[in-house]
């Protein structure tokens, strides 16, 4: 169905720019090379690498953006149901070819759920009666039918991410290729998304290629794999000879490897069916609990008493008390849509309230002065590209000196604490997702404030940059300062949160120990758990550690 | 059965019958200087905004009107510092004059405020402002992008840069909303001129890159792929809708400007739609796309379209037979007459909210809440 024969493309050079000390400059150079591999009818094909590797770039290949869209310059013939990408544009390849992006409301071009699924259709042709009927079928194959005359931007995000995938899919494509459909959903609407998918498979056979970095997410559905690393294009591998050798890996594959299991297993019900020994092995112990759980008697840092907030009709939060401490980590956990950032807005005094207090130590945010307010809570927003300006991450590190009164140099040193040998003559924009969100979190952490407010910072983030994170923001709370984050990200929450908080609708529906609240939700719960349960372990970490201690 | 409210089952119009009605509220707008008809449009559009607009639409018409009042704010303000046309009688106050040589006649900076250049600047400023209420009604009421699934895939280009176009302003506003707030996550409070300097980097760089995603997506997606075309049709196409346009864009100009002369106005404008409508018939005669749900176009549309040209009629005919309050005297100050034909033209723009079909989406919510 989809044919790479020895493809490599690259970016060029630009012809005045200077020449910079530094070769690092990826963004001109080869993304990848030689890759070589035949997708054959009804695979769902999952693309991995980290971040930064071409994850994109192969995917907008299969249907010619790259190059005719984005220029570049591309080596070697992909084939697609027998036409080549040469000599078709993306627009003759539409009836082939459906495409999905990460942020779907980037992609709408209608108002309306049913005119963005007709939207395709009507491109192509599809006699009217047909297409009145296939809008129909799209609606309930993908479980849109009652929103079906709402406006797009008042959708949730599953939804969102659902309709785009029926305005795709409605114009009878046999392939899908989609970029990581769920890295901004939170497990149960991704979920949602990915049995979709598996339907489309198993019940339409339409080839589905997708990237994702979630892999805990996905692994199990991929029929194979594909891995970049370094511009080096594997062909199509088999998931678990995949995953022995892939630099990145869920904590499934994490456990696997780490008790040698082989093969190894790739979803929850394989790993359970392995671990009863493991289980029993560790039926007496309690996992070693990582440092900074206990929280300082000192005076909260944060206090939040009775806290509402309305967005136009919208009610936001309801009522909602919390106390963070210094040396807590908090992640604040949630459907989309349940107030999670909108807490968070409402500590840095950016969410007009309707009733309650926030107080940051004894400061209210609402109505200080942000100058202020920055001394004593630090957020990086969900896009971190926002708190950025500077032309260069030197500048951009100047710039956080002087906005926060540091002595010059201040930043820069965070930052080569966070991501060490980040060139300083990089632009902000080129930098991986990674790295972009290491220098947000530079720049708010320099002047050292007592609240660390992220939200959703793992977001395309691989594992070993959320690695890096996690061991961050141990520092931190180990050196007295309280974390909050808002995710949806369940291993992130289990590696780092001593106290998870869930809302919804606004109100807090559950606040205790990351322990006890990860392992009782059946949504929430990290993979360690799950494969363990009932045993209280949430972390790859915390297994090898005890199974060290108990043989 | 609940009764229906309206003339139809419930739908919504076909954007291009709200289009007509708003050009034609606007070209009445553009006739008149007379404050007490200007509110009476405002009025009027406001009303069918009120009674038709789709539950979910954006509303444009309140920015509009807040635009608006900012221009006659303006429009005061600066014939208060630089003088205008109109050399009243009242002096309200003295401003300190600033000397300036002889070649800037007209032109002068300071001295007398007076009552009439004042009412005149205002009454000005209030036609503009009722010219951008009628247009920012036919958006809330009919969204661009409705209007534009119209235009036929000859004029693809075009056609993708309007749809960018148009999701890139709102998306801007947006954007900038969010870059203010992250400002304040760096210290700064996002005010001032300086401020806005540093916003208007990220905020561009932004809505450029989101800009590009949606024309990628249309791309991708298909769009103008099955249009056969021919260089001949493409050619004959491009030169009817350039000229097509720039009739519309110069017989528009004319209506609105009621200075200009005749002939720039209808003539030109009815020269520019028959070129535009050529456009489109060879275009389509050669476009395989299809359509989903077309709008029908009934009785209502025919209606909605009527009660638009009718003010634009009249208020023509009343500028050319300058009719007594029209464009009221300005010197001496004085409460303008108000011609009852053209108050009551006007208050033909307002039947739609009665005329045109209640949209689904409102009926329902209407119906929930009786």
């Amino acid at each position: 169905m989809i044919r790479f024969d020895r493809v490599s493309v690259a970016y060029e050079p630009l012809a005045d720019a200077p020449q910079s000390p530094a070769p690092a400059g990826e963004a001109y150079s080869t993304l990848f090379t030689e890759a070589s591999f035949v997708i054959p009818e009804g695979e769902l094909v999952l693309v991995v690498g980290p971040t930064g590797s071409g994850k994109s770039t192969l995917l907008r290949c299969v249907n010619g953006l790259v190059p005719h869209f984005s220029g570049g310059t591309l080596r070697g013939t992909v084939t697609v149901g027998g036409r080549d990408t040469r000599q078709h544009r993306p627009r003759d390849l539409a009836d082939l070819v459906g495409c999905g992006v990460q942020d779907p409301t980037a992609s709408f071009v209608t108002d309306t759920v049913e005119e963005e699924i007709a939207y395709g259709m009507e491109a192509l042709g599809v006699d009217a009666t047909a297409m009145r009927r296939r809008v129909e079928e799209t609606l309930d194959l993908l479980g849109l039918a009652d929103v079906r005359s709402r406006p797009l931007r008042d959708l949730s995000g599953g939804q969102q991410q659902r309709v785009a995938i029926g305005a795709v899919l409605a114009a009878g494509p046999r392939i899908l290729v989609l970029d990581e459909p769920t890295s901004a959903l939170d497990p149960v609407a991704a979920e949602d998304v990915l049995a979709t998918l598996n339907r489309l498979v198993h019940d339409l056979g339409i080839t589905v290629v997708v990237a994702e970095h979630r892999l805990e997410r996905v692994i199990h559905h991929a029929d194979h794999v594909i891995l970049i690393r370094d511009g080096v294009v594997s062909g199509l591998l088999e998931p678990e000879e995949a995953m022995v050798s892939s630099p990145i890996y869920p904590p499934v594959i994490g456990l696997g490897r780490a008790l040698d299991w082989s093969p190894l297993p790739l979803s929850i019900r394989d790993a359970r069916r392995r671990a009863g020994k493991v289980r029993e092995l560790l039926a007496g112990s309690v996992p070693s609990v990582t440092a900074a759980a206990d929280p300082q008697p000192a005076s909260p840092a944060v206090e939040v008493e009775g806290l509402s907030v309305r967005h136009g009709g919208v009610v936001a939060l309801r009522g909602v008390s919390l106390e963070v401490r210094p040396g807590e980590v908090v992640a604040v956990m949630g459907r989309n849509g349940a107030g999670k950032s909108t807490l968070l807005a409402s500590l840095v005094g950016q969410a007009r309230r309707s009733a309650g207090s926030v107080r940051l130590g004894t400061l209210d945010p609402a109505g200080a002065a942000p100058a202020e307010v920055v001394r004593r809570a630090g957020m990086v927003p969900q896009d971190p590209a926002l708190i950025l300006y500077a032309e260069s991450v030197a500048d951009e590190c100047a710039a956080a000196d002087r906005d926060f009164a540091l002595p010059a140099g201040r930043t820069a040193a965070v930052l080569e604490e966070i991501v060490p040998g980040l060139s300083g003559s990089q632009h902000p924009r080129d930098l991986s997702e990674g790295q972009r969100v290491s220098l947000a979190l530079a720049v708010v952490l320099a002047s050292e404030p007592g609240v660390v407010l992220l939200d959703e910072p793992t977001r395309g983030l691989d594992y070993a940059a959320k690695r890096r994170l996690v061991d961050l923001l141990r520092g931190l709370s180990a050196r007295g300062h309280a974390v909050l984050l808002a995710t949806h990200d369940v291993e992130l929450a289990a590696e780092v949160a001593t106290r998870v908080v869930v809302l919804a609708e606004g109100e807090v529906v559950a606040d205790g120990a990351a322990a006890a609240v990860l392992a009782a939700s059946p949504a929430f719960a990290p993979q360690v758990s799950k494969i363990l349960h009932p045993l209280h372990f949430l972390t790859v970490d915390q297994v090898v550690a005890a199974v060290g201690a108990a043989s | 059965m609940a009764p229906l409210t309206g003339f139809s089952l419930p739908r919504l119009l076909h954007p291009v019958a709200w289009w007509v009605w708003g050009v034609g509220m606007a070209v009445a707008a553009s006739r008149t200087t007379n404050p007490l008809l200007l509110v009476l449009v405002v009025v009027a559009v406001g009303t069918v905004v009120l009674e038709r607009r789709e539950v979910g639409a954006t509303n444009a018409f309140l920015p509009f009107l807040l635009v608006g009042l900012f221009a006659i704010g303006l429009r005061v303000v600066m014939s208060a510092l630089l003088g205008g046309g109109v050399v009243g009688r009242v002096v309200i106050v003295r401003l300190p004059e600033v000397p300036l040589p002889d070649w800037t006649s007209g032109v002068r900076l300071g001295g007398a405020v007076t009552l009439e250049g004042l009412l005149a600047a205002a009454y000005e400023g209030m036609q503009l402002a009722a010219i951008l209420a009628c247009l920012g009604a036919t958006n809330a009421l009919a969204s661009p992008r409705r209007l534009l699934r119209y235009v036929p895939a000859t004029l693809y280009e075009v056609g993708t840069a309007v749809v960018v176009a148009l999701t890139f302003a709102p998306q801007m506003v947006e954007d900038a909303a969010r870059v203010r707030a992250a400002r304040r996550l760096r210290g700064h409070t996002g005010r001032g001129i300086r401020e806005m300097g540093r916003l208007a980097v990220p905020v561009l760089v932004g809505s450029l890159e989101r800009s590009l995603s949606l024309a990628a997506s249309m791309e991708s997606r298909g769009y103008g792929r099955v249009v056969r075309r021919t260089t001949g049709s493409v050619r004959l196409a491009g030169a009817l809708t350039l000229v097509g346009l720039l009739g519309v864009v110069v017989g528009l100009y004319g209506l609105l400007d009621a200075t200009s002369p005749a002939l720039l106005g209808v003539p030109m404008l009815v020269t520019g739609v028959l070129c535009a409508a050529a456009a489109l018939a060879v275009g389509a005669r050669r476009d395989a796309r299809t359509r989903y749900r077309r709008d029908p176009w009934g009785l209502p549309e025919w209606l909605v379209c009527l009660t638009g040209a009718v003010p634009a009629a009249v208020l023509i005919a009343g500028s050319v037979l300058s009719w007594r309050g029209i464009v009221p005297q300005q010197v001496p100050a004085a409460l303008p007459p108000v011609p009852g034909a053209a108050a009551l033209a006007i208050a033909v723009g307002a039947l739609p909210a009665v005329l045109a079909p209640v949209p689904p989406l409102l009926a329902r919510s209407r119906e929930a809440t009786p």
